[in-house]
């Protein structure tokens, strides 16, 4: 019976589309725990060494590190984080809207922007909007690697050292839970302040080995390394969970709506018997 | 009851310790450092080597780092490893052999950066079995 023979394609068609769909929930899912425990172990050093940097940007030091001083800001530099692939819903449109948000504040004020772009929708994004992309890195694959990212933070500490850049900011998702990612863009340098009452408020300073200079220098590069090694592990985590998320509602859509045509495929194929039958009765009436 | 401060020892992928501490002694990049409660604020990047420490109640024990820094607060001590091990987990026909490895790639220096490397691997060999023979001595005492 030819009845609606295209149908059952479109059908067949949606149903191959659910098992690709439901097939890549569940990798996500899978990986989305491995990024996960990632994550969690990665998080007590930037604790740590973010409460160093706290505890140093307290203290009075005998030496004024560049990345501690407060400039006039003439250009600004973003380390945007984003993923490789794409089919994760909305997290990474919600990441470069909240980038474009704040990056307008700075463009209506005449400063100029320089980016850095971590993965490829990243560089993609940058390259049909316009920015001016100075470093980029793609590729950096389920388990990102320090070394990894170390060209791609170099090359904007070296700008803020040279003060071609006055402060520098990272945007990437925080994961709060499965459901929910949250883009956040946190500035790294200059050091911001926090008021914490434990500390000692009177004037203090380390003892420093082997002298404040060098330290400060290859301390404070790992501090904003390990800001941005942790800002890409959980947007890792953020884009396993947001791609679990977007292909089990794409599975639930593809079963809706193959139910749909299955009705009215069995709609069709009902009336196409009836009308049959209803010929052959008048048929056998009129002889 | 002895005093106590409270010691983390933390890297890059996880944290390895974390509690209350008699004593603990690292490797600064000037030379050995002991630390022992009540000490003065401090900050020093770490040479490879080993972390020694005593804990509350006496017990030994000891961890290798391959770098990082030391922060010193009136009330915690931090140590940022670069990578960090238990120093039990050493394995000394390893370390032994890329001590050799290394010795051997610095024989043959090819170029400035093949020998920069090679003297890293070395001085973290080195370190290595340095802390396991410290290990040792501690057992056999």
């Amino acid at each position: 019976m030819a009845v609606g023979k295209e149908i059952k394609t479109q059908i067949a068609s949606i149903s191959s589309t659910r098992k690709i769909t439901s097939a890549m929930e569940m990798v996500a899912a899978s990986k989305m725990r491995k990024a996960q425990d990632r994550m969690h172990s990665s998080r007590p050093y930037a604790r740590s060494i973010r409460g160093v940097i706290q505890h140093l940007s307290k203290s009075n030091p005998e030496y004024k590190h560049l990345y501690m001083q407060e400039r006039e800001v003439k250009r600004v530099g973003y380390i945007v984080v984003a993923t490789d692939r794409g089919l994760c819903g909305g997290l990474n449109g919600n990441a470069f809207k909240k980038t474009m948000l704040s990056m307008k504040e700075f463009n209506d004020k005449g400063v100029e922007i320089d980016v850095c772009a971590l993965g490829s929708k990243a560089v993609s994004f940058f390259k049909t909007y316009g920015g001016n992309v100075v470093a980029a890195k793609t590729h950096l694959g389920d388990q990102p690697e320090v070394t990894d990212l170390i060209g791609a933070v170099k090359v904007m500490l070296d700008s803020f050292a040279e003060g071609k850049l006055d402060r520098l900011y990272v945007v990437a998702n925080t994961f709060v839970n499965t459901m929910t990612q949250k883009p956040m863009v946190e500035q790294v340098l200059p050091l911001k302040t926090e008021d914490d009452e434990a500390l000692l408020n009177h004037q203090w300073d380390y003892i420093y080995e082997p002298d404040a200079k060098e330290l400060l220098n290859s301390l404070l590069t790992r501090y904003v390394e390990s800001e941005v090694y942790q800002a890409v592990v959980e947007n890792n985590a953020c884009e396993q969970a947001a791609r679990m998320l977007a292909m089990k509602s794409a599975t639930d859509n593809a079963g809706d709506i193959i139910d749909e045509l299955q009705m009215i495929y069995n709609k069709a194929r009902q009336a196409a018997i009836t009308q049959e039958i209803s010929e052959i009765v008048s048929g056998a009436a009129a002889v | 009851m002895a005093m106590t401060v409270h010691c983390d020892i933390v890297s890059a992928e996880e944290e390895i310790f974390s509690g209350l501490i008699e004593f603990v002694s690292v490797t600064g990049s000037l030379g050995d450092l002991g630390i022992y409660p009540g000490h003065a604020p401090l900050l020093t990047e770490l040479k490879p080597g080993p972390v020694e420490m005593r804990k509350q109640g006496g017990e030994q024990d000891i961890f290798y780092v391959s770098g990082g820094f030391l922060e010193v607060q009136p009330s915690k001590v931090i140590i940022l490893a670069d990578t960090a091990l238990h120093a039990a987990d050493l394995d000394e026909a390893a370390a032994l052999e890329a001590q050799k490895h290394a010795e051997q790639a610095m024989g043959d220096k090819q170029s400035e950066f093949e020998y920069g490397r090679a003297a890293t691997q070395l001085a973290e060999a080195a370190a290595q079995i340095r802390t396991l023979q410290q290990i040792r001595k501690k057992l056999g005492k």
